[in-house]
């Protein structure tokens, strides 16, 4: 696969701060990958370097096999797509999405063309002549998106697009992204906090922790194999079980499964640990079984699906099972 | 709700009595006439405003107001500048700049107009330096011309106009600048297209405390322009304390009065449209 974005070796500073300790990322031409990590950890500084917005301590970073770490941000062929949109006030939508075409002296016509094919893939033909404060949040967003790829990026930085929007417009809108993604084979580098974000619309995801990339692998490997405590933590429920100092097992609430303290005739693995239920939570496909271990602090948390044996009731003495493949040994 | 009423009282009071009252008084004036010692009878009519269009009073008041418009572009073309740098000055430095533009403000006005005399005046600072450099033989004619009144206003104004810009450019969110940036505008465009146009009201907020007080300045023309240029601002002050004309001068300060009220609905009226009638709470002054 063609290569689209290396980062060599970066290191960021901020002051004293050291945000970014050593990175090197290779990103692959019409990837869609997304940097996930809590906030505070490197990710949306990372993306900014790309950008241009900020310069790296050390390192260096190729755009297409070329050197562009020095490179101000107009000098760069990549479109960011901001946290709150940053939309010009006072221009309307068409006067913000024109506004990158007259900066490359895109002739009169092809601008107008560039504008139209935007203004169609975004839905947003009959609000051309609004300002930004007259749309809604999820309009705001589809502009900012529009304004980014009229220029035909090489990339295209998405820094928490959606964060600013509620529920089901983000959504919606993460579907339609990722279509969007797909039909034009754009490359995208999508930051968020949102790990169900990040394995709906990946094909790449980077969880970073503190600066550092923890994982780096494909959504469904990321979520069925995580490398370490911090990835299975972050990303989806975990259960862990520590055997000893060096070696902790994860395993995902819906693999762990409960049976009666006393059961007779039983054909699945025997129980690892027996406990108390402490409390039962219905989320509606799913109840959510909370169990007090016996001899420990611990508590652990089981999915039951209402196909299952029973509904289980606080104080209930039960066992806890799992198939082996389903345990994960990961790093502390 | 109603004892949050109650406190804005005193404000409101003071404001009927010491501003509204007199401002009505004046008014009726401007309606009176005189007796010829200067003594004001209540007879209604509209002869002092007439009198205002007589060719003298009306080069009086175009010199008045070409003389407040450009005040008014000179301190725009220096404050901007001005005001621009102090907000682009590292954080703990915005302050003491800022203090700086406003530390005139701390000495008398009259005495500050003063001391330009003692600079400017024949055996002045600058003319007595140049001549003992040899660069003059006669010193500069430096004060009492309409340049020295300039000069005066745009340094008394100066601050006025600096520091609503300072607050707009403040105010303006720097990631609308790295979204010019990301889109491919330099420096200086992105400063065109999207600084300057954004900062527009901070700009028209600074023209109109400038305009509006050099139009009634009186201290400047009196002090640095000797006989030779009277403004409005003059005209009204020689006729309450010289000429004895009280109508008149009310008449003259009524007129000023409703042109400062027209430029600032103008003001209002470009904010609105500006801003698209939303989102307009850095309204100032």
């Amino acid at each position: 696969m063609k290569e689209m974005v290396r980062l060599q070796g970066i290191t960021k500073k901020f002051g004293n701060n050291l945000i970014i300790p050593h990175i090197d990322l290779t990103i692959a031409d019409g990837e869609f990958i997304t940097l996930l990590g809590p906030s505070g950890c490197g990710k949306t500084t990372l993306l900014r370097m790309i950008a241009g917005l900020e310069e790296p301590t050390s390192g260096q970073i190729f755009l297409d096999n070329e050197d562009v770490t020095t490179f101000a941000p107009y000098k760069r062929d990549v479109n960011m797509v901001f946290q709150n949109y940053a939309l010009f006030p006072h221009m309307n939508v068409e006067e913000n999405i024109r506004f990158g075409l007259l900066m490359k002296k895109v002739p009169k016509e092809k601008q107008n063309e560039r504008i139209d094919q935007v203004l169609y893939l975004t839905q947003l033909e009959d609000f051309r002549a609004r300002r930004p404060q007259q749309l809604s949040g999820g309009q705001q967003q589809r502009v900012a998106i529009a304004r980014a790829l009229v220029n035909n990026p090489k990339v295209l930085l998405l820094d928490e697009p959606l964060g600013a929007l509620d529920y089901q417009l983000r959504k919606n809108l993460q579907l339609e992204l990722k279509n969007l993604q797909r039909g034009l084979g754009l490359t995208f580098v999508y930051v968020t906090h949102d790990q169900e974000e990040a394995l709906t619309m990946s094909d790449r995801i980077v969880v970073m922790n503190a600066g550092r990339i923890e994982q780096d692998s494909t959504p469904d490997n990321i979520y069925h194999n995580p490398s370490s405590r911090f990835v299975a933590q972050f990303i989806g429920e975990s259960n862990f079980f520590d055997l000893d100092k060096e070696n902790i097992l994860a395993i995902r609430p819906e693999k762990l499964n409960i049976c009666e303290e006393e059961e007779e005739n039983f054909v699945h693995p025997l129980p690892e640990y027996y406990g108390t239920v402490v409390d039962v939570v219905f989320y509606g496909t799913i109840d959510k079984v909370f169990v007090r271990l016996d001899n420990s602090n611990q508590t652990v948390v089981a999915y039951q699906y209402f196909d299952d044996v029973k509904r289980w009731c606080p104080d209930e003495r039960v066992g806890i099972w799992w198939y082996p493949q389903d345990a994960v040994g990961v790093k502390p | 709700m109603r004892k949050g009423k109650l406190l804005v009282a005193p404000a409101i009071s003071w404001l009927i009595f010491f501003f509204g009252v007199p401002m009505l008084i004046v008014i009726a004036v401007s309606f009176a006439a005189r007796t010829p010692y200067g003594q004001v009878i209540f007879n209604f009519t509209f002869a002092n405003y007439q009198r205002f269009l007589e060719p003298l009073y009306i080069r009086i008041f175009v010199d008045t107001v070409f003389t407040a418009l450009v005040t008014t572009l000179i301190t725009f073309c220096m404050g901007y500048p001005l005001a621009y740098s102090i907000s682009k000055l590292p954080h703990k430095w915005q302050q003491p700049g800022l203090i700086l533009v406003m530390i005139p403000f701390w000495i008398n006005f009259l005495i500050r107009s003063y001391a330009w005399v003692v600079i400017l005046r024949s055996q002045g600072l600058i003319n007595t330096l140049l001549l003992k450099l040899g660069w003059i033989t006669q010193p500069l004619p430096l004060l009492y011309n309409d340049y020295a009144v300039m000069l005066g206003m745009v340094y008394a104004l100066l601050p006025f106009m600096v520091l609503p810009i300072y607050v707009s450019i403040e105010q303006l969110d720097h990631r609308l600048l790295e979204a010019a940036s990301d889109l491919g505008a330099k420096p200086f465009t992105a400063f065109r297209k999207v600084t300057f146009p954004l900062t527009l009201p901070g700009v028209a907020a600074g023209s109109i405390l400038v305009f509006i007080s050099s139009l009634g300045m009186f201290v400047v023309p009196d002090v640095m322009g000797g006989a030779k240029s009277a403004l409005i601002g003059n005209l009204i002050q020689n006729q309450f304390l010289s000429a004895r004309d009280w109508p008149f001068g009310s008449s003259l300060s009524i007129v000023l009065a409703v042109l400062a009220l027209v430029l600032i609905v103008l003001y209002y009226k470009a904010i609105q449209k500006q801003e698209g009638g939303t989102n307009n709470e850095e309204k100032l002054a």
